[in-house]
């Protein structure tokens, strides 16, 4: 079997594999629902990934390890990754492919020649690592927006499968939503699409992960190369050259992506996967010392540049709720990788790609939307963050997040905390009996009560003609039928009140209480049950809010003042 | 070189071509103008929506469920059982009333409708315990040969959470029925007559499709709005859309809910009562042993008895009433002379 064919088929079955792993990030039962798939083995895979938590958090995280062994892998055999396993390389080298079929051997050669430009994905991965490097400063982990397998991971999940399920319903019950889909598809598609101008456009000249490996692998012991100085210069090997690494003469070794196609375009066999390097000679990694000053230095100065907003500081955005167990905000900006695992796993799709009102750094990481989904976050799932790579959302247990067990005097994770929008709410405002909330909050005992109050209906008082049994005829005309629900009271001068069983235009019946002996007036009173929250109980879930009968801008709503992963933003004594 | 003034033949062959060209572009573009116009003509709407009567629903109506009950028996028409064992009392409650053979007939299509409103465990109360369900499953398809028994619910919280952390949707499956989860596409816009609250409203239709029976299973709770969350109440979990807006009108809507829905018969387990809290609770501390199991024919008289181990008026529960007088049921259950048993 030649070799590129073996490239193909290692291509295929891990992007499969990246498939399969996508699908069963999904809460249930099922066999393809997630057992104990390891779903975020391809961002374990990924040493920039663990590079990038190295240098914001200064620690190597266990779950991370396997990029050690890409790491040792890249060093000795070359970017492998690149060509044989990424499954975001695998979807360019396609695209790239169909985009090119039928064009003249020539024109892919021209299309393949090395350029100068190839060095910007040093520039970009030197960015993201000055812009983590500096926790005193403000370390802030970015690489996952431009990393292939944070992109690739996040894409599929939050925008290409839910487009797949509408309809076809294959990995979810109903539709999924996910805000900010449409800036995802739309740097998803641009890399893919860039294929069709330059094949592996991305891999080439943007991808910060291929950079970090073409760096490593500058010592690796096998290399591909020439095993002559001179040819006969046909450039066939350059044909389908996937790195744009011109082994037909001065190879770029850090450009190859281990692809293989010179190897068996070669009709002279003078290319080889050897331990010398090219004998027509090789470049190592092409970039100007000018370029990475000056990227680093930005990078490093970005990170304070874009806390300047506050966002991180006092000026934090009350909406911006995290998942439970996720870290106080100056260490999560640190380790979110914004790969969307958190969010495709929710079973009840509250947890959101953010857009930049958590500042430019929060952008698609996760919050709750309880506007979005069948739930607010509910109190018997940890999914969330089971699965998060990097513990930006730690892997808390059931006892933890309820305040249960060893967790008692801790109390349970709040999220936030429920504020009633007085002005929207319907007890409150409009005299309507509703408090759906206080019926759905999951808390027991609940952490919204009500106070009862009776209050006079609009037009409510009316004279009352005659006393009889029990019911009321009076002399004006109210609209028949409105008050027999249950929820109305008739009250007398003398203070008692009986319960409202029917009304007719003229008269009122009464069912509970006893009726005055005379009555001058009778006011027509609503009991209602108005909804308030105690602080100390509310953990911020959000059923409240998702349940609000009032759908637009919900009358309880939960922002993220009292969230328990902040000591700054406690507002209990 | 050509004289300046001699005629060259006409190029016969250059003109039939380009008159061929012609015919055949004109003949294109007449096809082109007559789709046009052709679509423009099928689809010309002169008015626009607006203008019409504005049409009750886009979708297509459905008028009302079917009627599931079985003909009434009087002395057979709510029983209640005592007992801790809740496969023991649904099983004896049901007998009482004639044994499942008088509700389920062989190759019926069962719909069981538990409350699986909450993604809690069993054990906390908040929705049907599984064990009445397997229960029911069994007799439906052991004693009454039923074709085909469907357990479903449309939940307030994330229903593949709801049905598994219950534990229901093991039960059910495990006994041979088929757990089926809420779609959007399974509401139809329904209205009730004589209504005045489920108007046009997309109600869960779709399991009841091709089924003739359907039983009702309910815990017994505490709920802060409507006093008691029991049978009656466990229809709003057919109700699709945003219908907590019915929440303003909570007693009207559980009453329409009892006459949009005949059952063939429906279940309370009061074996624990959830007596604070509800109709989530949410800990042990909310449940009372009450250790009682009531089948009938008639929900306001299920729910009237329910009421009192709440420790409770049917008084208190104006849905009762206003169900009464719309002829769903009784409120004085006592009158139908329930059948008692105490099972160990």
């Amino acid at each position: 079997m030649k070799i590129t064919t073996v490239r193909r088929i290692s291509q295929l079955f891990f992007f499969a594999l990246f498939l399969w792993f996508c699908i069963v990030a999904t809460v249930g039962d099922k066999f393809w629902q997630i057992r104990n798939w390891p779903i975020n083995w391809f961002l374990q895979l990924d040493p920039l990934v663990a590079l990038g938590t190295i240098l914001s958090t200064g620690k190597f995280y266990g779950p991370l390890h396997c990029a050690l062994g890409v790491v040792i892998l890249t060093i000795i055999f070359g970017r492998f990754f690149c060509g044989w396993i990424c499954p975001f390389g695998a979807i360019h080298q396609f695209v790239g492919y169909l985009g090119n079929r039928g064009k003249k051997v020539a024109e892919k050669i021209r299309l393949n020649i090395y350029r100068k430009a190839q060095c910007v994905k040093y520039l970009v991965l030197i960015f993201f690592l000055g812009m983590a490097a500096f926790p005193s400063l403000a370390s802030s982990l970015q690489t996952g927006l431009l990393d292939p397998i944070p992109l690739v991971t996040r894409s599929f999940q939050l925008v290409l499968l839910p487009i797949l399920d509408r309809g076809t319903y294959l990995t979810s019950v109903n539709a999924r939503y996910y805000e900010f889909g449409w800036l995802i598809l739309a740097v998803f598609a641009t890399a893919v699409l860039l294929n069709l101008i330059i094949p592996r456009f991305y891999c080439r000249f943007i991808c910060p992960l291929g950079a970090f490996l073409a760096i490593i692998s500058r010592f690796s012991i096998w290399r591909i190369g020439k095993t002559k100085p001179q040819c006969i210069n046909c450039k066939t090997c350059e044909k389908s050259c996937e790195g744009g690494c011109e082994p037909s003469g001065n190879i770029k070794i850090a450009e190859c992506v281990l692809c293989f196609n010179c190897r068996d375009d070669c009709k002279h066999d003078l290319i080889v996967y050897q331990t010398v390097s090219s004998l027509a000679g090789e470049t190592q990694v092409d970039v100007s010392r000018r370029g990475v000053v000056l990227s680093f230095v930005s990078g490093v100065l970005a990170a304070p540049a874009i806390r300047l907003s506050g966002k991180v500081a006092s000026n934090w955005y009350s909406g911006v709720v995290r998942p439970p167990g996720a870290l106080a905000e100056p260490e999560f900006v640190k380790r979110c990788l914004k790969c969307g695992q958190c969010m495709r796993v929710c079973p009840t799709n509250v947890i959101q790609p953010a857009g930049i009102e958590g500042g430019l750094e929060g952008l698609w990481t996760p919050i709750l939307n309880n506007r979005i989904g069948s739930s607010g976050c509910q109190l018997n799932c940890v999914a969330c963050g089971q699965v998060c790579p990097t513990s930006a959302i730690r892997p808390i247990t059931l006892d933890e997040k309820g305040g249960l067990g060893e967790f008692a005097s801790a109390g349970p994770i709040k999220l936030g905390i429920a504020f009633v929008d007085q002005g929207r709410c319907l007890p409150w405002s409009m005299d309507k009996p509703c408090i759906v909330c206080q019926e759905d909050c999951p808390v027991s005992p609940k952490a919204i009560f009500t106070k009862d109050t009776f209050t006079t209906v609009r037009d409510g008082v009316v004279s009352v003609k005659k006393l009889t049994g029990d019911s009321i005829e009076i002399d004006q005309s109210i609209p028949a039928g409105k008050f027999g629900t249950g929820d109305y009271y008739a009250l007398f001068e003398d203070g008692s009140r009986c319960k409202i069983a029917s009304n007719t235009d003229t008269s009122i019946g009464i069912s509970e209480g006893k009726l005055p002996a005379s009555a001058g007036k009778v006011e027509i009173q609503v009991r209602l049950q108005r909804p308030c929250v105690d602080i100390e109980k509310c953990t911020g879930c959000g059923i409240c809010e998702h349940e609000c009968p009032v759908t637009g801008k919900r009358a309880i709503r939960i922002t993220a003042e009292g969230e328990t992963r902040s000591k700054d933003r406690r507002l209990l004594l | 070189m050509t004289e300046p003034n001699q005629i060259n033949p006409p190029d016969v062959g250059r003109i039939n071509s380009a008159r061929r060209q012609l015919l055949i572009r004109g003949a294109k573009a007449a096809a082109s103008i007559a789709a046009a116009v052709g679509v423009a003509r099928w689809l010309y709407d002169p008015k626009g929506l607006g203008a019409k009567k504005v049409p009750d629903t886009f979708f297509g109506e459905v008028k009302g469920l079917p009627d599931f009950s079985v003909p009434r028996k009087d002395g057979q028409v709510i029983s209640i059982v005592q007992g801790q064992d809740r496969a023991k009392t649904a099983s004896k409650a049901i007998e009482l009333l004639g044994g499942i053979e008088r509700f389920i007939s062989p190759g019926d299509i069962v719909v069981i409708k538990p409350n699986v409103g909450f993604a809690t465990p069993s054990i906390l109360g908040a929705t049907t315990h599984p064990d009445v369900i397997t229960a029911v499953v069994k007799l439906c398809y052991e004693k009454g040969k039923a074709k085909k028994v469907i357990v479903t619910d449309n939940s307030i919280n994330d229903p593949a959470s709801c049905f598994t952390i219950s534990g229901i949707s093991k039960a059910a499956s495990a006994a041979g029925a088929e757990v089926v989860m809420p779609k959007d596409s399974y509401f139809s816009p329904l209205t009730l007559e004589g209504g005045s609250l489920i108007k046009d409203w997309p109600v869960y239709c779709a399991p009841f499709a091709k089924a003739n029976k359907l039983i009702g299973i309910a815990p017994l709770k505490n709920h802060h709005r409507s006093a008691a969350s029991m049978t009656m109440k466990n229809w709003y979990g057919l109700l699709g859309g945003r219908r907590n807006v019915f929440h303003q009108d909570i007693n009207n809507i559980i009453a329409e809910l009892a006459m949009l829905i005949k059952p063939t018969l429906v279940i309370l387990d009061g074996t624990v009562t959830m007596m604070t809290n509800g109709p989530t609770g949410g800990s042990v501390s909310d449940l009372k042993k009450t250790n009682t199991m009531i089948a009938s024919c008639d929900m306001v008289a299920a729910d009237a008895f329910g009421s009192s181990l709440l420790n409770l008026k049917p008084a208190d529960l104006p849905y009762l009433s206003i169900a009464e007088k719309a002829g769903v049921g009784a409120v004085d259950y006592e009158s139908l002379k329930p059948l008692r048993a105490e099972v160990i």
